[in-house]
């Protein structure tokens, strides 16, 4: 029965060797390329109405979140679920955490009892990076601070993929909170690997002209750009990251970055408008934005779901 | 009492601008005479190979004692600083409660004498409880033997309080060390600002937060005729204000680690919080800067800053991992092995950075081989190899960037007083 499902994959991907998955800026593109072919057969077996496909049977994985998060968390557990794998939950608030036990050792502890990978979110960068050194399943990234959440840079960029048939030479604008925004790296180094070029905008004390030392365009001016873009990837303004307020209102950023009928009005036509996560409406786009028809925010949910399948397939399903 | 001489070594003293092959007699604890025989001595160490020169000093370290004796003590501490050859070292007052009184610094100096491993010095508190509010008891510290004064790891923040800072330590000669940071600028930061900090996604601490307190330093130093001693200095602006301000005759020395001078931001990839310390690793550029200026003596001396944590605290996620790394068993042989054997430093003047200057920027009768002088000397094999191995040190901690660094040079041989303390292997 699980043969039939590994036809339809292809079988096991011969170039994919990880344990883990920390970040997109280790992946070749051919690797990157790999996860989002599986992701497609994924998405198109969800598609045709299987509900359950059974690769990770008799395995768990544990959602481990340290900090909050309703999607991915939603998203990675449906993911192993209709991998046939068994999901446990872990959070920080209703964990020994506040009893003083390291990150380490609540891995580890979980992992003697039994599970084949670790999805983790953490506020901490390279928090995952810690866990991979010390504990021995999958360790699977689900945003480390301000570093990477690899898999919304894949369902990104499958989205634009799916949507825009490719990525190489599309213009993709990450607008916003680029200084706090792990979705933004792992977008950075993911398009860039494919072939795309990346414009970063917003104020400029959110986003560093070091970027351009990464090949990246630096941009300050939405609207000098938005003709040239075909991609525009809406970041949440993170309050909740920023110590001290980088712009004087939320009213002037709005005035200047937010996406709105008359900015609509200057894009090419055939623009897709991305958002990663929950988003502020009328801070980063109107409302109108959020739900017209450029929007992709909708098959950037579903294409979660399956990218998380790809993920967690390639990662424990070797064996 | 006995006599000990150490025969055909090159002794390297900076102090007496020597650098020679002889045999150095020791006698009653005292440096008794140069070029003497073998049979003037009860006991002889054979130093053919190596190199002779004063015991090193180490002006800045970390005890914990008192306070987080589970992070290193004076007794472990000094025996670190034995293995690493150095025969003095100076602790920070950053311990709890600080070297604020007479009573701290007593206590230090029992405790010292206690361990008798090599001879302990302290700094005194610049303000009461290192609170940069009110000036600390400094002339009854100098009594008690304070060698210099700073609040270290809390920059004095109000330019007012250092302005009298300056001026009360002229009147005792001492001078103020101040940890160069405008904390504002760094707040919430763990690594240098830079690209990897950008890719990393980590907070910034950026070299302006350095160059502006030095500059603002500086300027009080030269207003008052004050002694300033910048701390750890990383920046190559930080480096090139100092150059200017020795120029033109303000009294400013200044100090650089080993970490820094062999170690860059990159390292930080690993995510490893031994890479963790303030001020931060910075790029390639200030660690150029901070060797050039090592070269035309800009930089007076070199110190390990050495500042031990425990396993526990310190393997955290890198934000609550504590800064600071351990340096005492390994300052010597990385400056030996990175600066000195690819020929950006030569012996002499390595050493001097870890004798003679230290000393005479904190008055220490130390420092030199000159004979009267107190039989501290270190042997140093220069072609000693050995691998850095954190379960070997003596230190309580073993928080150190160089974990299984390959290294050529060591100390074979650490003398305090004229009683050998320390051999190796």
């Amino acid at each position: 029965m699980s043969s039939d499902w590994l036809e339809r994959l292809g079988g096991y991907p011969g170039v994919w060797k990880r344990r883990h998955l920390l970040g997109l800026e280790d992946l070749s593109a051919e690797e990157i390329t790999c996860i989002l072919d599986k992701a497609v057969v994924f998405k198109q077996l969800l598609a045709e109405g299987h509900r359950r496909i059974p690769l990770l049977a008799g395995k768990t994985v544990c959602n481990l979140f340290f900090e909050n998060s309703t999607r991915t968390r939603t998203s990675f557990g449906l993911a192993a679920r209709r991998l046939g794998a068994d999901v446990v939950d872990f959070s920080a608030a209703t964990s020994s955490l506040s009893k003083g036990e390291t990150v380490i050792d609540t891995a580890r502890n979980l992992e003697a009892m039994g599970i084949e990978a670790v999805v983790v979110r953490h506020r901490t960068p390279g928090a995952p990076h810690l866990l991979a050194q010390n504990i021995h399943c999958s360790v699977i990234n689900a945003g480390d601070g301000a570093h990477e959440h690899p898999t919304q840079g894949l369902l990104d960029i499958m989205t634009i993929r799916q949507l825009r048939g490719r990525v190489e030479g599309l213009t993709v604008a990450l607008v916003g909170d680029i200084a706090h925004s792990r979705t933004a790296r792992s977008n950075i180094w993911g398009l860039k690997k494919l072939g795309a070029h990346v414009i970063v905008c917003g104020p400029s004390t959110l986003v560093s002209p070091r970027w351009q030392e990464l090949g990246v365009e630096v941009s300050y001016n939405l609207d000098e750009i938005l003709p040239r873009c075909d991609v525009l990837n809406l970041l949440r303004i993170q309050f909740e990251r920023q110590t001290r307020r980088p712009f004087p209102s939320v009213r002037e950023y709005a005035h200047l970055y937010a996406m709105n009928r008359q900015r609509m009005a200057r894009t090419k036509p055939d623009i897709l408008i991305m958002a990663p996560g929950p988003i502020n409406r009328g801070v980063e786009m109107t409302a109108e934005v959020a739900d017209g028809p450029q929007s992709a925010i909708l098959p950037q949910v579903t294409n979660g779901v399956a990218v998380r399948m790809a993920v967690l397939w390639l990662l424990a399903g070797a064996a | 009492m006995s006599s000990l001489l150490i025969a055909h070594g090159r002794v390297i003293d900076p102090s007496q601008h020597m650098d020679r092959i002889t045999n150095l007699l020791i006698r009653d604890g005292r440096i008794a005479a140069y070029d003497a025989s073998e049979q003037e001595a009860d006991q002889t160490l054979d130093a053919a190979g190596k190199i002779v020169c004063p015991g090193l000093i180490d002006m800045h370290v970390h005890l914990r004692e008192p306070g987080r004796e589970e992070d290193e003590t004076i007794q472990t501490g000094a025996a670190a600083a034995l293995a690493g050859g150095f025969t003095s070292i100076v602790c920070a007052p950053n311990t709890d409660p600080p070297i604020d009184t007479q009573g701290v610094a007593a206590f230090i100096h029992h405790q010292a004498a206690k361990a008798d491993h090599c001879n302990v010095y302290v700094l005194g508190c610049v303000s009461k409880n290192r609170e940069g509010k009110e000036l600390a008891e400094i002339g009854q510290l100098v009594e008690a033997g304070a060698v210099g004064f700073t609040d270290d790891g809390n920059p004095i923040a109000d330019p007012e309080l250092l302005r009298r800072a300056f001026e009360y330590c002229r009147m005792f000669d001492k001078p103020v060390l101040n940890h160069a940071e405008v904390k504002e600028l760094t707040e919430g930061g763990v690594m240098h600002e830079g690209l990897v900090s950008l890719i990393l996604g980590l907070t910034g601490m950026p070299s302006a937060s350095e160059e502006v307190m030095i500059a603002r330093d500086i300027a009080l130093a030269e207003a008052t005729g004050g002694r300033l001693h910048v701390m750890h200095l990383t920046t190559a602006n930080g480096v090139e204000m100092i150059r200017r301000a020795k120029r033109r005759g303000v009294r400013v020395t200044c100090e650089v680690t080993p970490h820094h001078l062999t170690l860059t931001d990159e390292q930080f990839r690993s995510f490893d919080p031994n890479y963790k310390m303030n001020p931060p690793l910075r790029g390639r550029e200030h660690v150029e800067a901070l060797i050039a200026a090592l070269q035309d003596g800009t930089i007076d001396v070199i110190a390990s800053d050495h500042a031990p944590h425990s396993q526990e605290k310190k393997l955290q996620e890198i934000d609550l991992a504590p800064f600071g790394v351990i340096g005492l068993e390994t300052t010597l042989g990385v400056v030996a092995t990175r600066l000195i054997e690819p020929g950006l430093l030569d012996w002499p003047t390595a050493i001097e950075k870890m004798t003679i200057n230290p000393a005479r920027i904190l008055g220490l009768p130390k420092g030199t081989l000159a004979v009267g002088a107190d039989a501290d000397v270190t042997i140093i094999d220069p072609e000693a190899r050995w691998t850095v191995d954190p379960k070997q040190f003596r230190s309580k901690s073993c928080n150190t960037p160089f974990a299984g660094w390959k290294l050529k040079g060591r100390a074979v041989a650490t003398i305090v007083g004229g009683r050998v303390k320390y051999t190796w292997p």
